[in-house]
């Protein structure tokens, strides 16, 4: 019996830690920020940082499920790029039949969304019905938007008309009772995607089907449907966070989204899923998002790193979070 | 623009375009990165351009156009030039120099004419000629207006591009100009030459310091996300923002007397024309071509900004 209740303690010490490794880190992140500089706490940029977190948090809520069901999705980044570029040409284009105004956004808005959705479909096809790794698949298309997006610009940069500028520029930077949009559609992607990680039966396939497939099929999930939908999901979702992002500044080049995917991949681990898949956490992935953003914030808000160190600071910090939630089992 | 060791041989070379009757074909191979900002953006539409216009003044040239996305496809891309078209001259814009020094000498030791053009070779000597972009003066120019626009002195924040040998000579011909100027550079931080990352800089600028002058973006990609960050935070305590390289909306807002961006300073893409012109000169007349060719930074302010302005060019 002695033995069992000592099992039992250690366990639920291991299980704390596992859950609140990220938490302490984003605690410890927000005392030193407040600490080194006396504006990190004002509205302000309280306000910036939960903005510009929002393209990031949106896509990595999305890559949570891709990866809990044991898939990956490098495209993410070159799709947002070329789905805001496709965005701003069909803006563009409609312009002198339609007039600047709400119902040129909402071509807009429905542009992405229908593109992203397309987006996620081809990747699922490609990696369920032709069975192709999720790796090489998306390598591709990451290469084949990004390609896309240069040619669009003719290598440059494809920017709004300045006259709808003015009109879609609200999406990112007004909101509800001085909070912004970007935050408020953040927030409702990320409570939307815990309730259906934790209470659907589509968040139970998920982790079913990426725990083991096998176990998942003989228990009738439909496997291919659930991976399907989980690439179809986080498609319409670069759609979404590419709707918040065109707004800011009204254009789209071959450097827009550079190095997405490895950030909402990072922010999806320290946030406690697992990259195997079979195990993910929601509001996990939120806390590694906002770590990130809180890194590169603070190291700008103080002198005291040189800027050529910023990525090893913010490496430092991502193991660091990820040592905090380790698995003793995995050291044998 | 400055001619060290040929002067006039682009206008004696124009008028030298010899018949093309019973000649050889001569190949020119051009190796540059690809379009992955807007500056590279216009550099390939230039090289486009040049490539296109030179084949139908020269029809005893062939031209052999390759960009690259890293500096390894670049080194391969060279090699494909020299094995299966047997390039009589290599225009090249070294990605980065230290990787592309062996495979360019490579080729110049295999007979063939080599122009550097932008970023140069590890190893001098390599090249036959060089078309170099004025960095220094390029940060020189930049602070000389910063000064004269600042008499006074005052409290600017400096952006700084990708790491590189580049950024650096900038950020040192900049700071060398606005020595004793009492002009204070109160933070200083990597934009990476876009503007995204600008835009998230300098809103940390903006939450930092409450009182900011006027502001040293060194480029037109990175100014368009700083003065998206200023006029979402509302504040009227900066007085201009200095953008660099040309771009042609910028180019244009100063034409039109925008009073945040009063003034741009050129780094012109359009610098890789100059040199594949230069090749073919020199491989088909007897005009001399060898040696070093800097393209100065000029200080474009509204009086003379509609001389800068390229309506074709999509930078």
């Amino acid at each position: 019996m002695l033995t069992a209740d000592k099992n039992k303690h250690t366990k639920n010490m291991l299980l704390d830690l596992k859950v609140m490794g990220p938490i302490l880190a984003l605690i410890v992140l927000v005392l030193v920020g407040a600490a080194l500089n006396g504006n990190f706490l004002s509205a302000g940029n309280v306000s910036n940082v939960l903005s510009r977190s929002a393209f990031i948090g949106i896509i990595a809520v999305g890559m949570t499920f891709v990866i809990t069901a044991g898939g990956l999705d490098l495209s993410v980044g070159s799709m947002a790029a070329f789905i805001a570029g496709l965005m701003i040409l069909v803006m563009n284009g409609l312009l002198p039949s339609m007039g600047a105004g709400w119902p040129l956004v909402m071509v807009g808005l429905l542009t992405a969304i229908v593109a992203g959705t397309a987006a996620g479909f081809i990747n699922g096809f490609l990696i369920t019905t032709m069975r192709i790794d999720a790796f090489i698949v998306t390598l591709g298309t990451m290469g084949i938007y990004r390609s896309l997006v240069t040619w669009l610009a003719d290598g440059g940069t494809l920017s709004l008309d300045f006259g709808m500028r003015a009109i879609i520029r609200p999406i990112y930077f007004d909101g509800i009772l001085g909070i912004s949009w970007p935050i408020i559609v953040f927030a409702l992607v990320a409570v939307i995607g815990e309730l259906v990680m934790r209470r659907a039966a589509f968040g139970r396939h998920v982790a079913a089907v990426g725990s083991n497939d096998q176990v998942a099929r003989y228990s009738s999930v439909n496997v291919n449907k659930v991976r399907m939908m989980t690439y179809i999901f986080l498609g319409v979702l670069v759609g979404i966070a590419t709707i918040m992002y065109v707004p800011r500044l009204g254009s789209a080049s071959s450097s827009t989204g550079v190095l997405w995917e490895l950030e909402a991949i990072a922010a999806v681990i320290i946030g406690g899923t697992m990259l195997k898949g079979g195990f993910g956490r929601v509001w996990g992935t939120i806390i590694g998002v906002l770590i990130l953003s809180l890194i590169g914030n603070i190291l700008n808000l103080t002198d005291g790193v040189s800027p050529y160190l910023n990525g090893a600071v913010q490496g430092v910090i991502i193991i660091l979070a990820v040592i905090l939630q380790r698995d003793k089992k995995a050291e044998g | 623009m400055k001619f060290t060791k040929f002067a006039g041989a682009v206008a004696l070379g124009a008028t030298l375009v010899m018949p093309a009757f019973a000649q050889d074909t001569k190949v020119i191979g051009v190796s540059i990165p690809a379009a992955t900002h807007g500056w590279a953006g216009g550099m390939n539409f230039h090289a486009q351009e040049a490539v296109k216009r030179l084949e139908e003044v020269y029809p005893e040239l062939d031209f052999v156009l390759a960009t690259a996305s890293d500096a390894a496809k670049q080194v391969n891309d060279i090699e494909d030039m020299v094995a299966t078209r047997n390039i009589d001259a290599l225009v090249v814009l070294p990605f980065e120099s230290e990787p592309l020094t062996s495979p360019v000498k490579a080729v110049s030791d295999g007979g063939a004419w080599v122009t550097v053009v932008d970023r140069g070779l590890s190893i001098e000597g390599i090249e036959d000629l060089y078309v170099a972009g004025d960095n220094a003066g390029f940060g020189k120019v930049s602070g000389e207006f910063m000064v004269s626009a600042m008499p006074e002195g005052g409290k600017i924040v400096a952006f700084r591009g990708i790491p590189t040998s580049i950024d650096n000579e900038r950020v040192a011909g900049f700071e060398a100009a606005i020595e004793g100027s009492g002009i204070e550079v109160i933070g200083m931080e990597h934009g990476n030459w876009n503007r995204d990352d600008s835009f998230v800089v300098m809103q940390d600028f903006l939450s930092k310091h409450a009182q900011i002058d006027a502001v040293w973006a060194s480029d037109d990609d990175m100014a368009i996300g700083i003065l998206a960050a200023i006029e979402a935070a509302g504040r009227d305590d900066i007085q201009f923002v200095l953008g660099g390289a040309g771009m042609k909306e910028m180019i244009a807002r100063t034409r039109d007397g925008d009073a945040m961006i009063p003034a741009n300073v050129t780094y012109p893409p359009s610098m890789i024309a100059t040199a594949i012109e230069l090749t073919a000169v020199g491989l088909t007349s007897t005009a001399p071509v060898s040696g070093t060719f800097v393209i100065g930074s000029v200080l474009v302010t509204q009086d003379n900004a509609a001389e800068f302005y390229y309506a074709d060019s999509p930078f």
